[in-house]
């Protein structure tokens, strides 16, 4: 048996780390590439009813901390994304991420793509940056639980909910997602913030704010899933400045079963077959048997 | 990185192009970009046209972000990302011929600076052929095609090309320009055999390799580009024909 394996409730991997929403993840052609460069799964880009462009430009910073950007959910809308599915699904596992403004529409998006041969649905209940969508629902428990409900009685495939770090009460929206019968919890999303050119005396973003992803997120997310792993039993995803074996093992070890990177891919597309053959290592030199022996080990 | 700089220089190359100079720390190769941001209207890719410490972009005034581009003076500030992506990778004892269609010259004019590489400029009519001074400076045989045979060669810039890749034994053709014009570029070398490096572009929102906007076939031009080779380019089902918008959606080149 192969070391790395891993199970989120029924949904086996071969390897735990998956591609985060967002991230080379628009089209059928560049799921298969990360797939094929080692990731377990690859979650889709955010897909909504109708076709968005997204925020203008500029909707993208770097730091030498990680990046900040309000892409603002851009996405051809689920008809069309049907095409990308269709490539993406033979490759491999697929984890399609949806966004919407009501519990329905949600549970539509989440129908078609099990039509479409998504392994799961994660249900993006944390965009920082577009009016409507994300946080905005995703922080209020009872919205929360009424989503993942009326999702789960739709579709059969597992129902993932990914939560906010920005809020207080996120062991509270943890266990709406698992009252509701929510299969997992991913955590987190990005951190909403804001950059400002004094030259222009102006927010360099379009939108002015967005969402800080990278290394700068990474205790904050492994935070996170400590707290919900003192507060959940469904199984977590954790995510958030991931760039290195380590760096996940810190998750899994605050009781992440699985992790998805983002930011890291851009300057290293190679990052996840790093990151497996570390963490095999790492196993190996640590007498852990089995990702599962892994998981939570923080916390004894 | 993310840099305010302050516009050193703007030159006139054309009815509708000009090059804008600014100083800014950091190597870059030729054949990288830059993200331009002009506050208030967009940001957007340009390639850098010098590539030094003084380094500059030549932009085409196509549309409003091109065109606020265009309103910008001596001594205003506009913000610059990067340099991104891979460049062009050459040897040195490789002859090589240089094919820039339209404002795609620009692009070149680093490698052209370096190499002394021959070169073919192709443009629609002589008020459009821009650099030709410049490159002229660098290179020993620099030849002009007009659509229209308003100058020298009357054709494209491909038909010429395929005459002088006739002519004279090049190993590498290196191009930028309209994706027709690279298309058929491709295939002629694809035919003869002879390796080429071309310089492609997508709709770009992060610039950096993160948000996959800019995919054609999986690679990102931002990252993976904007330079591809000969094989490179022939893998890709896209190429000629499939761009992508700003919301992913497939729409016919
Ligand atoms: C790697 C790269 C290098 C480039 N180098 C140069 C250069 O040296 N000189 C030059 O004049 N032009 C260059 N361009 C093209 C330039 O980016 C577009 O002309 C410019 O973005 C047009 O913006 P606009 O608002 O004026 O026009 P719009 O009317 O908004 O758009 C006109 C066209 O430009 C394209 N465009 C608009 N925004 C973007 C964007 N964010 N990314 C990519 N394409 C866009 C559109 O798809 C459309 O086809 C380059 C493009 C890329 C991808
Ligand atoms: C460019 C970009 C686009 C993103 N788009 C989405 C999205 O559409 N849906 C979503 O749930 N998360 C999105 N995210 C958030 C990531 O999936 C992830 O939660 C976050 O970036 C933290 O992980 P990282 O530090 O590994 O990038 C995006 C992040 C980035 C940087
Ligand atoms: S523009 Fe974002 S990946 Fe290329």
């Amino acid at each position: 048996m192969s070391l790395l394996r891993t199970c989120i409730g029924n949904l086996e991997l071969e390897r735990p780390g998956m591609v985060a929403s967002g991230i080379m993840d628009e089209t059928g052609d560049s799921m298969m590439r990360m797939i094929k460069l080692g990731a377990g799964a690859v979650v889709t880009k955010s897909v909504g009813s109708v076709k968005r462009d997204g925020h203008v430009n500029p909707s993208f910073i770097e730091f030498p901390f990680g990046y900040l950007n309000a892409m603002g959910l851009p996405n051809p809308g689920i008809d069309d994304f049907k095409d990308e599915m269709m490539i993406a699904t033979k490759a491999g596992t697929i984890i399609a991420s949806v966004f919407a403004s009501s519990p329905k529409e949600f549970s539509s998006l989440a129908e078609r793509m099990e039509i479409f041969g998504a392994s799961a649905v994660e249900l993006n209940l944390s965009c920082p940056h577009a009016k409507g969508y994300g946080i905005e629902m995703g922080t209020d428990v009872k919205m929360v639980h009424k989503i993942v409900s009326t999702v789960k009685n739709t579709v059969k495939i597992p129902v993932y909910a990914k939560l906010t770090p920005n809020t207080h009460i996120l062991a509270d929206i943890g266990k709406a997602v698992q009252d509701a019968g929510g299969d997992a919890v991913v955590a987190i999303n990005t951190l909403k913030a804001m950059s400002i050119s004094p030259e222009f005396a102006m927010p360099v973003l379009s939108n002015r704010f967005g969402g800080l992803s990278g290394p700068a997120l990474r205790p904050i997310g492994v935070r996170a899933i400590y707290d919900l792993r003192s507060a959940l039993e469904i199984p977590l995803i954790g995510v958030g400045g991931i760039c290195s074996w380590r760096d996940a093992a810190e998750y899994i070890m605050a009781g992440a079963s699985a992790f998805q990177v983002g930011s890291a891919i851009a300057s290293d597309i190679n990052i996840f077959k790093k990151i497996n053959k570390g963490l095999e290592c790492f196993m190996k030199e640590f007498g852990y048997s089995s990702i599962e022996k892994m998981v939570g080990a923080a916390h004894e | 990185m993310n840099d305010i700089v302050k516009i050193t220089s703007v030159k006139k190359e054309s009815a509708d192009t000009k090059t804008f100079e600014f100083k800014m720390d950091g190597k870059a190769t030729a054949g990288q970009f830059v993200m331009v941001w002009i506050p208030g209207v967009d940001e957007i890719p340009m390639s850098l046209s010098s590539t030094g410490e003084t380094k500059s972009i030549t932009v085409k005034a196509i549309g409003e972000a091109t065109k606020a581009l265009h309103e910008l003076k001596k001594n205003d500030n506009i913000g610059i990302r990067g340099p991104y992506g891979n460049g062009f990778k050459t040897k040195k004892k490789d002859r090589i011929l240089v094919v820039g269609g339209g404002v795609g010259i620009a692009a070149l004019i680093p490698l052209i600076r370096e190499t002394g590489a021959d070169t073919v400029i192709g443009a629609r009519n002589k008020k459009e052929v821009i650099m030709e001074d410049e490159t002229k400076k660098y290179s020993k045989n620099v030849w002009v095609s007009t659509d229209d045979g308003s100058y020298e060669y009357h054709g494209n810039a491909v038909q010429l090309m395929k005459e002088k890749l006739a002519a004279k034994k090049y190993d590498m053709v290196v191009a930028c320009g309209p994706e027709v014009m690279l298309y058929y570029a491709h295939k002629e070398c694809a035919e003869l055999g002879i390796e080429c490096q071309m310089s492609l572009e997508r709709y770009m929102k992060c610039g950096a390799g993160l948000c996959g906007s800019c995919v054609i076939d999986g690679m990102r031009i931002c990252e993976d580009g904007p330079v591809f080779d000969c094989k490179q380019i022939s893998k890709l089902k896209e190429f000629g024909k499939i761009k992508r918008d700003p919301s992913g959606a497939k729409v016919s080149l």
